[in-house]
């Protein structure tokens, strides 16, 4: 193991793909010759030519929708969107062209195709460039969803949704790309399955499951609640969809009672559908009602004051907890 | 149809009876839909059949052809029979998309025909994408890409065109103009005064075809596929025809007047054909009525077998979501 970055990940797990499948290429704005907006495609042009690292025009429908006619014909392509919060105009192709066509088609044509990108609130760049995405995509039939939240994750999980036969997002944190952590070395094969959570902390009065951006700071809160004696588990969803029911039900089994930290807005959430799994399935195990933790229910405001107020916080989850351990 | 090679010319007399069997199909798909036997939406391709036909007698078997929701016609052209057909529109097991496309998705991913699609202008990036796969894997094939005029406004079409140009991708934009985008006529529409300048704005190279005339649209498109087949680019070819029937089942077309229908039904692409024939020494009356009789027997046989098949059974409803994989 060694110590690389989200976005050294992120750029080990493209390499690997690309020199392992001659069908892969990732195709996106900036990807190419500007090596990224994010810098995630660092030295891919270099060293995979322009025919698989592609640049594009500012064409979010356009060739997000080649993708997914590359893909019928076999080619297995990564689309990258800046932010997730550009996917939007492609909407249309992520929601409506990829997953339906193993549908429509009578299981003719599966779409082995990537959509990856950051996603979730950064800092202070408004209402548009703001989106939490996953709770949108999660809602499509026919869609994988995962967002990883540590380099190990990002790594893993990228590498199987490129070999997956179906549309997958991965969705990035935007906020994690220079957070570090440890990775097995390139020559290890690192695929972590899709729809598998991991616990991240082992913790035994309440479970706080979170996601993408709220990991570290589900991390951060329960160091701060074992100086008051309450033992916090992190059950890390690593996905949203498919959404790993066994080990959330086993965390609930274990500690009673569940705060669920998002970073998408409450109404339709990925916390709601998580609650109602819960109660529907493990009823008997809750000692609490569980509560959710999400951004407020408006459009991200530009003040950095006031976008503060909106996100899920320290002070917030910790709240959530001692409530739900009536502390 | 049988397998064709390169530079051959399908046969004539073998297109002229697609082109009956099509409109023989939509007649009958007519009649089925008023009967309550197809459900949903269902748009008809009677008059604009010479477009299909002539575009595919111009390509091989394995070029790429990719269509919007007006697709009966363009399955069929690529050998779908008309018992998957018809199936398909009963939504039946045995249709060409298991009965869970219906009329606008009509799939045959064997004869390359990727579709039947329905969002107007979606599929003009997926077709972008057919080429790039032709022209990432260095193949000598050509995309054929179907739209109507409706489909020149949408932002998905100007994106699309753009990228094919950009990276000299081997396409043929076929814009079927009828006319009417359902009831919008393309005057009050577009702001072009043709269609085909739509194509000048990105550098690809346009043409007008008479979309009534069988040969022409042929003969049109074997050039441009030739000349992309030496040198990769797109190309945009406006044919223009009409459609007899309104936008689908349940328009009556009153947008139009009947003198207009009937000046293009007197310029019917199947009866031109058939003079042509005809007139070449080609075809016997007495052929044409076997011809016909032939169509008019293959489409009832296809209403009995649709009849006759199977329901797609409940307990497959998950098995068509996820490719080799459970559902979450």
């Amino acid at each position: 193991m060694r110590e690389i970055t989200y976005r050294q990940a992120l750029n080990e797990a493209l390499a690997e793909e690309l020199e392992r499948d001659p069908n892969v290429f990732l195709m996106g704005e900036e990807v190419a010759e500007y090596n990224g907006a994010y810098k995630v495609s660092q030295g891919l042009l270099e060293r995979f030519g322009p025919r698989r690292i592609i640049d594009t025009p500012i064409s979010e429908n356009g060739f997000a929708g080649l993708g997914v006619g590359a893909a019928m014909v076999g080619l297995r392509p990564i689309i990258e969107f800046m932010t997730f919060s550009f996917s939007l105009v492609a909407f249309d192709q992520v929601v409506n062209n990829a997953p339906n066509m193993f549908t429509m088609s009578g299981g003719q044509f599966n779409i082995p195709i990537t959509f990856r990108g950051p996603n979730g609130p950064a800092h202070q760049l408004g209402a548009t460039h703001s989106h939490a995405t996953e709770n949108l995509y999660a809602s499509v039939p026919g869609l994988k969803v995962c967002t990883p939240a540590t380099p190990r994750d990002a790594k893993g999980l990228l590498k199987t949704a490129v070999r997956d036969n179906n549309p997958v997002l991965v969705l990035e944190a935007e906020l994690l790309y220079s957070s570090k952590g440890m990775v097995e070395p390139p020559d290890e094969e690192l695929l972590i399955p899709l729809g598998k959570a991991e616990v991240k902390r082992e913790g035994s009065d309440v479970s706080i499951i979170c996601y993408a951006q709220t990991v570290p700071l589900a991390l951060k809160v329960a160091a701060q609640l074992e100086e008051e004696d309450i033992s916090a588990e992190i059950v890390d969803l690593r996905s949203i969809k498919p959404l790993d029911e066994k080990a959330i039900f086993d965390s609930v089994a274990k500690t009673h009672r569940v705060v669920i930290v998002e970073q998408d807005h409450p109404f339709c959430g990925v916390g709601a559908e998580v609650c109602y799994r819960i109660q529907k399935s493990v009823f008997d195990e809750l000692d609490a009602p569980i509560i959710r933790v999400s951004q407020e229910d408006v459009p991200m405001p530009y003040n950095e004051r006031l976008e503060r107020a909106v996100l899920p916080n320290a002070d917030k989850l910790i709240a959530a907890v001692k409530k739900v351990c009536y502390a | 149809m049988t397998a064709m090679q390169p530079g051959e010319q399908r046969d004539e007399v073998e297109m002229l009876s697609l082109m009956l069997l099509i409109r023989r199909f939509e007649e009958r798909a007519s009649q089925q839909y008023q009967a309550q036997k197809i459900g949903g939406f269902c748009h008809l391709y009677i008059g604009q059949e010479a477009v299909v036909a002539g575009a595919v007698a111009a390509v091989r078997d394995d070029d790429y052809i990719i269509t919007a929701y007006r697709d009966h016609a363009h399955a069929l052209a690529r050998g779908t029979s008309a018992n998957a057909c018809m199936a398909e529109l009963f939504g039946k097991e045995t249709g060409c998309s298991r009965g869970l496309g219906g009329s606008m998705h009509f799939f045959n991913r064997q004869n390359h025909m990727y579709g039947g699609h329905a969002i107007v202008a979606a599929h003009v990036p997926l077709a972008v994408g057919l080429a790039f796969a032709i022209k990432y894997r260095d193949e000598d094939r050509v995309t054929l890409c179907f739209f109507g005029d409706g489909a020149i406004n949408q932002g998905s079409f100007h994106e699309a065109l753009n990228l094919a140009a950009l990276y000299k991708l081997p396409i043929v934009f076929i814009c079927e103009n009828n006319l009417f985008a359902m009831g919008t006529s393309v005057k009050r529409s577009t702001s072009l005064k043709q269609i085909v300048d739509r194509a000048e704005g990105y550098d690809i190279p346009g043409e007008i075809v008479d979309g009534m005339n069988f040969r022409e649209v042929r003969d049109k498109i074997a050039e441009i596929v030739s000349s992309i087949r030496k040198e990769s680019h797109p190309a945009f070819v406006e044919v223009q025809t009409y459609r007899y029937r309104g936008h689908s089942m349940s328009d009556p077309a009153s947008y139009r007047t009947k003198q207009e229908l009937e000046k293009y039904r007197l310029d019917d692409p199947i009866t031109r054909l058939r003079a042509q024939l005809t007139r070449e020494g080609k075809l016997t009356h007495e052929q044409f009525d076997l011809l016909d009789k032939r169509a008019k027997e293959t489409v009832l046989a296809s209403v009995k077998f649709a009849e006759e098949s199977p329901q797609p059974p409940l307990d497959k409803l998950y098995d068509y979501t996820y490719a080799n994989g459970a559902n979450s």
